[in-house]
C-alpha cells in the first residue's frame, strides 16, 4: 500500500518536472527576447527602412515582405489543402492507394524546409522562369504548408459525426449536398485554425525563401509579385550571423525577433478567435 | 395500459391487414460484407400501411436488412448483394434508379437520434431545402405539418428557432421522425428508434408509430420483444442472417411455427 503511493508520488513528480522544464525553457527564451528586444522597438523601427548598412533604421520592408509572402502562401495552400482534405476524407475509397497518399502527405510534413527551398528554386525559379521573387517564395512556402493544411483539415472533417452525413443522405441529399450543407459548416472552424497555425509557421521560415526571393537588403518596398523582398526571418538571420558588425546590430536583431514572435502570436490568436466565434455561431 | 394496447391490436389486426395490397417484395435476397454473408435468401412480402417488426439477436443481420431498403449500405466498402427488393413493383437496385430519389421515398430514423446542429425549424426544413424547395410559406407549412405528424408541434411551437440540441432525448428522436416525414416518404425505416429513450418517451414514440401507419408503411427493428408485440402488425424473426419466421405478430408471439422462434420470444436465449 505504502509502496504504491510512493511510486505514484515519484511518477507525478516526474511528470511535473517535465512540464516545468518545458515551460521554463519557453519562459527563458521569451524573457531574453522581450528584455533585449523591447528597447529597440520604436515607431521608427517599425516604419522605416534599414539605414547605414543596417546598423540603424527599421524593419518596415521586412514586415511588408513577410506579409505579402504569407498572403501568397495562404492563397495557394488554403483552397488546395482544403480541397485535398475534402477529397481524401469524403470521396476517396479507403484503399491501398488512399492510404499510400495519406502516408506520403504525413511524411511530407516532416521534410526539412531547406529541401522545399531547393525544390522551389528548381521548380518555380528555374523551370517556370518566375525568377527570385515574392511569388516564387510564396508558392514554395505554400507547398511546404500544404501537408499541414491537409492534415489539419482532414482531422477537422473527421471530427464531424458520421451521423450528420448519414442523416442528410437518408433524406435524399446527394453526397455533395450533404458535404456542403451538413459537414463543411461544422468542419471549417477547425480547418481554418489548422491552416492559420500552418501559415504562422510558414511566416517564420527562412530556408524556403532563402534562394527563392528574399533579398539581403532592398532600398524599396516590393511593388508587385515579381519583385524581390525582405522578410523578417531572413532579416533576423542576417542580422545575427551575416552582418559585418554583429555586436553593433544585436539590439536590432532582438527587436526583429520580437516583432516576428508577436506577429506569429497574433496569427495564432486570430486562429483561436476565429474558431471560438465560428463555434459559437454553430451552437446557437 | 400497455396490456390494453396489445389487446386492441390483436383483435383488429387480422381482418384489417389482409385487405391491404403488397407494398414491398423481397425476393431471394442475399447480402455480403466482403466474403461474409450477412443475409441469406430472404423472401418477404410487406403490405401497405402495416408495421413490420424485425426482431432477432444482435448480429443477426436485422439492421443490415433495414438499411437495404434505402440503400444506406451503399456507403460501406466491399458490400455486394444478390436478388431483388421491389417497392411498388420496382427493383430498388435497378441501374436506372436514382438512389437519391429512393431515399426520399424511403425515410429512415436512426437508432441514436441525430438532430443536426441547427434550429428545430431548420432540422425539419433540411430535407425540403436540399430537394430544391424555396417557397418559404410552403416550407413553414410543411414543417408544422411534419412536427404535428411527429406529435412534437405543441412542445416546440414556441421555440422553433432554438437549437435542436436543447430538446430532450425523446423529443430529439421525434424531431428526427418529423424530419423524415417532411419529405413525404412512403416507407419509414426505424432502426431501434426507442432504444435510448426512457419508458415515457418510448410510449410516445410507439403511439406515434400507431398513428403513422395510417399513411406510411413502416419497418421497425427492435430489441424489445414487448415493443415488437405492441407496435407491429407483422413480425419477422431473423437469426444468423436467415429469416426464420415471418407472420402476423400475434401468431409469432403466441403460437410460432418454429421452435427457435418460440425460444427467442419467450426469452430462453438472445
Amino acid at each position: 500500500m505504502k509502496n504504491k503511493n510512493v511510486t505514484q508520488f515519484i511518477g507525478f513528480m516526474f511528470l511535473r518536472l517535465c512540464i516545468v522544464l518545458v515551460i521554463g525553457a519557453l519562459c527563458i527564451i521569451l524573457y531574453d527576447i522581450f528584455s533585449k528586444g523591447l528597447p529597440a522597438i520604436s515607431w521608427e523601427f517599425l516604419t522605416e527602412s534599414p539605414k547605414k548598412g543596417m546598423t540603424e533604421g527599421g524593419i518596415w520592408p521586412a514586415i511588408v515582405g513577410t506579409f505579402f509572402v504569407t498572403v501568397i502562401t495562404a492563397l495557394l495552400s488554403i483552397p488546395l489543402g482544403m480541397g485535398c482534405a475534402i477529397y481524401l476524407n469524403e470521396y476517396a475509397k479507403d484503399g491501398k492507394l488512399t492510404r499510400l497518399i495519406r502516408m506520403s502527405i504525413r511524411n511530407l510534413s516532416g521534410v526539412p524546409s531547406i529541401v522545399y527551398g531547393l525544390f522551389g528554386v528548381v521548380l518555380f525559379v528555374q523551370m517556370m522562369h518566375l525568377d527570385t521573387c515574392i511569388l516564387s517564395s510564396g508558392l514554395t512556402l505554400g507547398l511546404m504548408t500544404l501537408p499541414w493544411t491537409i492534415t489539419a483539415s482532414e482531422e477537422a472533417l473527421k471530427s464531424v459525426p458520421q451521423s450528420y452525413r448519414d442523416g442528410s443522405l437518408a433524406l435524399g441529399a446527394t453526397k455533395w449536398q450533404s458535404i456542403q450543407t451538413n459537414v463543411l459548416p461544422y468542419a471549417v472552424p477547425g480547418m481554418l485554425t489548422g491552416t492559420i497555425l500552418g501559415l504562422a509557421r510558414a511566416a517564420g521560415e527562412t530556408a524556403p525563401i532563402l534562394f527563392t526571393g528574399a533579398a539581403f537588403f532592398l532600398p524599396f518596398l516590393p511593388k508587385n509579385w515579381s519583385d524581390q523582398f525582405m522578410a523578417l526571418p531572413y532579416h533576423l538571420y542576417i542580422m545575427s550571423t551575416q552582418h559585418h558588425a554583429i555586436a553593433e546590430v544585436r539590439p536590432l536583431a532582438y527587436g526583429t525577433a520580437l516583432v516576428l514572435i508577436v506577429l506569429v502570436f497574433l496569427m495564432n490568436l486570430a486562429a483561436i478567435i476565429a474558431r471560438y466565434k465560428l463555434r459559437k455561431i454553430r451552437l446557437e | 395500459m400497455v396490456d390494453s394496447i396489445v389487446d386492441i391490436k390483436t383483435t383488429t389486426k387480422a381482418d384489417k391487414v389482409s385487405t391491404n395490397q403488397i407494398k414491398i417484395q423481397v425476393k431471394h435476397f442475399n447480402f455480403y460484407y466482403d466474403t461474409v454473408q450477412a443475409l441469406k435468401n430472404i423472401q418477404m412480402d410487406i403490405r401497405m400501411n402495416t408495421v413490420v417488426g424485425i426482431i432477432g439477436p444482435s448480429g443477426c443481420g436485422k439492421s443490415t436488412f433495414l438499411r437495404c431498403f434505402n440503400r444506406m449500405n451503399d456507403t460501406i466498402n466491399g458490400i455486394r448483394y444478390e436478388g431483388v427488393i421491389e417497392i411498388d413493383g420496382r427493383n430498388i437496385f435497378d441501374k436506372t434508379l436514382d438512389v437519391v430519389d429512393l431515399r426520399r421515398e424511403v425515410g429512415m430514423v436512426f437508432q441514436k437520434s441525430n438532430p443536426f446542429p441547427k434550429s428545430i425549424f431548420e432540422n425539419v426544413a433540411y430535407g425540403l431545402k436540399i430537394n430544391g424547395i424555396k417557397d418559404q410559406n410552403f416550407i413553414a407549412e410543411r414543417v408544422e405539418y411534419s412536427l404535428r405528424g411527429a406529435a412534437l408541434w405543441d412542445e416546440v411551437k414556441d421555440r422553433l428557432n432554438k437549437s435542436a440540441f436543447a430538446l430532450s432525448g425523446g423529443q430529439q428522436q421525434r424531431l428526427c421522425i418529423a424530419r423524415a416525414l417532411a419529405v413525404e416518404p412512403e416507407v419509414l425505416l426505424l432502426d431501434e428508434p426507442a432504444s435510448a429513450l426512457d419508458p415515457i418517451a418510448t410510449a410516445k414514440v410507439e403511439e406515434l408509430i400507431h398513428e403513422l401507419k395510417k399513411k406510411y408503411t413502416i419497418l421497425i427493428v427492435t430489441h424489445n420483444m414487448q415493443q415488437a408485440a405492441r407496435v407491429s402488425d407483422y413480425t419477422a424473426f431473423f437469426m444468423m442472417g436467415e429469416l426464420k419466421e415471418y407472420d402476423v405478430t400475434n401468431k409469432i408471439f403466441t403460437n410460432p411455427k418454429e421452435k427457435i422462434t418460440e425460444d427467442y420470444v419467450t426469452g430462453r436465449f438472445g
